[in-house]
């Protein structure tokens, strides 16, 4: 089976000469459809700059990164923008919602950009709200909401758009641990249930036990691929 | 989409009511004070037309001295008229009516009121000659002409000021310290070309006013009607003749007189008008290019204050153009704001100063249709700069900001 997601030899290096930074340094890996995939390594390590090339956010220095077969490194950025409106969810540790904007239309953001029309915009919104445990609260605006509920809110936005993958930046980073467990509890039942790829960065060993698969970088350098112990 | 695009930008735009309005203020006045200059200007332009409509036979205006208009340079040696100068010209065949004009300030009272107002001395025929129609009793007669009697036919300004609505036929007033009988009162005839009130002035005979109030025999100018047969340049011509003869004008030397066509004159006022207008409207318009760098600034302020949301929404899929987009939406949406509120504002205040200044109220569909078109182009030239400036935002740096 074609992996969903490879990278060959990728690098991301910032800077030039004596200020270089090798962000990533030559990094080989694949992630299959369908894996939940935890990614682990000090700060600095390139865990955060090698999500933001899955996610389509940054490009590589060099090397390629394929999606779905299809080499995607040297599109431009309305190009990675289509892709991350077709095919990818964001959640990240502050939760980035509108501030102004009640949780239903949070969750309708990228219903829009999809040209989805408005009635047909609010179902899947709502129903989205429902999965994640947030049905009823659809006119609450962020700051009416705690902060389990705010990734909750988070969570449904990244997937109304019906996404291949979810990128999650820490998603349990600005939680205390029961709600972090919860939101855990969440994604992974998304991964079990919906078949939805994950791919989540954290720093903390717990959180990243929720995943099947544990990816460590230590200085720009993929150094551990493992499978996460009970899963197998 | 686009309507869409349209509710959100009204949606943000008032979320900060105070911050709105205070960018709107700028285009608003712009636009207000450009509708209000063109409709003004166009107002009086009309009024100066119907000013010439209503003068029915062409009338000529002699003065002595070299200049048209102003303080009569050259003219203090010119030598003055006289009655019998004005009386030459009225046997020319070209010449229907022949008014001489002195005119005078002076202070007209009635028991306890008075009225500060021009006196004009002049003879019967200038009613005839300005196609002036009298509102109540008559205008002088022949003796009262010759002898300098004390009579007199008061503008409605002055019979207002000095009687209300009462009946001041056969009253008698006081002009400077001659009793002057009310034998007339002239129809009103509003605001003139300058703006002034042609309301504001009693007429006497000449001779009355010459003898007892300016203490001389001399006609400052005269005013003729020309007859329907004749045009306008040969009335000059023969004026000039008999005036240089009148005068012992040498063949080389200039004339120390001159003469003015009416309607001349009135087509040169809304000459004058149109550039006024025009110079006040392009003032007006630099406040309205004032008011576009005001939603620059705004819309470059936003832009930056919501770093964080464009991170959002280009996460989520957004493409630069959708955020250039809605940007320039907003900016649109504000300018186009200013601009309705602008064109009300502005129509308001032309509506106030055709009131005030009694001159027709004018507005242009067209100047309004350009307005609101102009106010749109300000918010698309100013919001671009800004908008774009969204559109470029590197989405991780966006989604970082605080």
């Amino acid at each position: 089976m074609e992996p969903l997601i490879a990278f060959r030899d990728v690098a991301r290096i910032y800077g030039s000469g004596e200020a270089e930074v090798r962000a990533l340094d030559g990094v080989d890996l694949t992630i299959n459809k369908g894996e939940f995939v935890a990614i682990m390594g000090p700060s600095g390590s390139g865990k955060s700059t090698s999500m933001n090339i899955i996610g389509c956010l940054d490009r590589p220095t060099s090397g390629k990164y394929l999606f779905q077969g299809t080499e995607v490194q040297d599109l431009d950025q309305d190009s990675r923008a289509l892709l991350r409106r077709h095919y990818l969810g964001f959640v990240f540790q502050g939760f980035n919602l509108l501030a102004r904007a009640s949780a239903l239309e949070n969750v309708e953001l990228p219903l829009i950009y999809k040209g989805i029309p408005k009635a047909e915009r609010v179902a899947r919104a709502k129903r989205a709200l429902e999965k994640v445990g947030l049905a009823g609260r659809e006119n609450h605006d962020p700051s009416q909401l705690s902060g389990g509920q705010q990734q909750r809110v988070a969570i449904a936005r990244a997937l109304a758009g019906d996404p291949m993958v979810i990128l999650a930046d820490e998603p349990t980073g600005n939680l205390d641990s029961h709600r972090g467990h919860e939101i855990m509890q969440l994604l992974q039942a998304l991964n079990r249930d919906e078949g939805i790829t994950i791919v989540m960065v954290t720093h903390e060993e717990d959180i990243a036990a929720y995943a099947q698969r544990l990816l460590v970088f230590t200085d720009g350098k993929l150094t551990r691929d493992e499978a996460v112990k009970g899963h197998s | 989409m686009l309507w869409e695009t349209v509710t959100l930008a009204f949606i943000t735009i008032t979320r900060n009511k105070l911050r709105t309005f205070l960018t709107v203020l700028g285009v608003v006045i712009g636009v207000a004070a450009v509708i209000a200059m063109v409709t003004i200007g166009q107002g009086s332009s009309a009024q100066v037309s119907a000013s010439v409509a209503s003068l029915g036979s062409n009338v000529l205006t002699i003065r002595s001295g070299t200049r048209a208009f102003g303080p009569p340079g050259g003219g203090e040696s010119a030598p003055k008229f006289t009655l019998k100068d004005a009386d030459a010209l009225a046997d020319l065949p070209q010449i229907a009516y022949v008014a001489p004009i002195v005119t005078g300030g002076q202070t007209v009272v009635f028991g306890n009121a008075n009225a500060s107002t021009q006196i004009y001395g002049t003879s019967a025929d200038y009613l005839k000659v300005q196609n002036w129609p009298l509102a109540l009793g008559r205008g002088f007669e022949g003796t009262e002409e010759t002898a300098g009697a004390a009579v007199c036919v008061l503008g409605q300004t002055v019979r207002t000021k000095l009687f209300g609505t009462s009946d001041p036929i056969d009253e008698t007033v006081r002009v400077k310290n001659v009793a002057c009988q009310v034998i007339g009162v002239l129809a009103a005839k509003g605001a003139g070309s300058f703006g002034q009130d042609q309301d504001d002035i009693v007429l006497m005979p000449i001779k009355t006013v010459q003898r007892r109030l300016e203490g001389n025999k001399d006609v400052a100018s005269i005013s003729v009607a020309l007859r329907k047969s004749a045009t306008s340049a040969q009335g000059i011509k023969a004026v000039q003749a008999v005036m240089r003869d009148r005068r012992h004008i040498g063949l080389t030397q200039a004339d120390n007189f001159n003469v003015t066509d009416m309607k001349e004159l009135s087509s040169m006022l809304s000459g004058v008008n149109a550039v006024l207008t025009g110079m006040l409207s392009s003032v007006a318009a630099v406040s309205l290019l004032v008011g576009g760098i005001g939603i620059m600034n705004i819309m470059l302020v936003s832009v930056t204050e919501r770093t964080r949301e464009i991170g959002i929404r280009l996460a989520v899929g957004a493409s630069s153009g959708q955020v250039l987009t809605q940007f320039l939406v907003e900016a649109i949406v504000l300018s186009l704001m200013g601009g309705v509120i602008g064109i009300l504002v502005g129509l308001g205040l032309a509506y106030g100063a055709s009131v005030f200044m009694a001159i027709p109220f004018a507005p242009s569909g067209a100047v309004v249709a350009m307005a609101f078109g102009f106010s749109a182009l300000v918010g698309v030239v100013f919001g671009y700069f800004p908008a774009r400036r969204a559109a470029r935002l590197d989405p991780i740096e966006a989604l970082r900001h605080q």
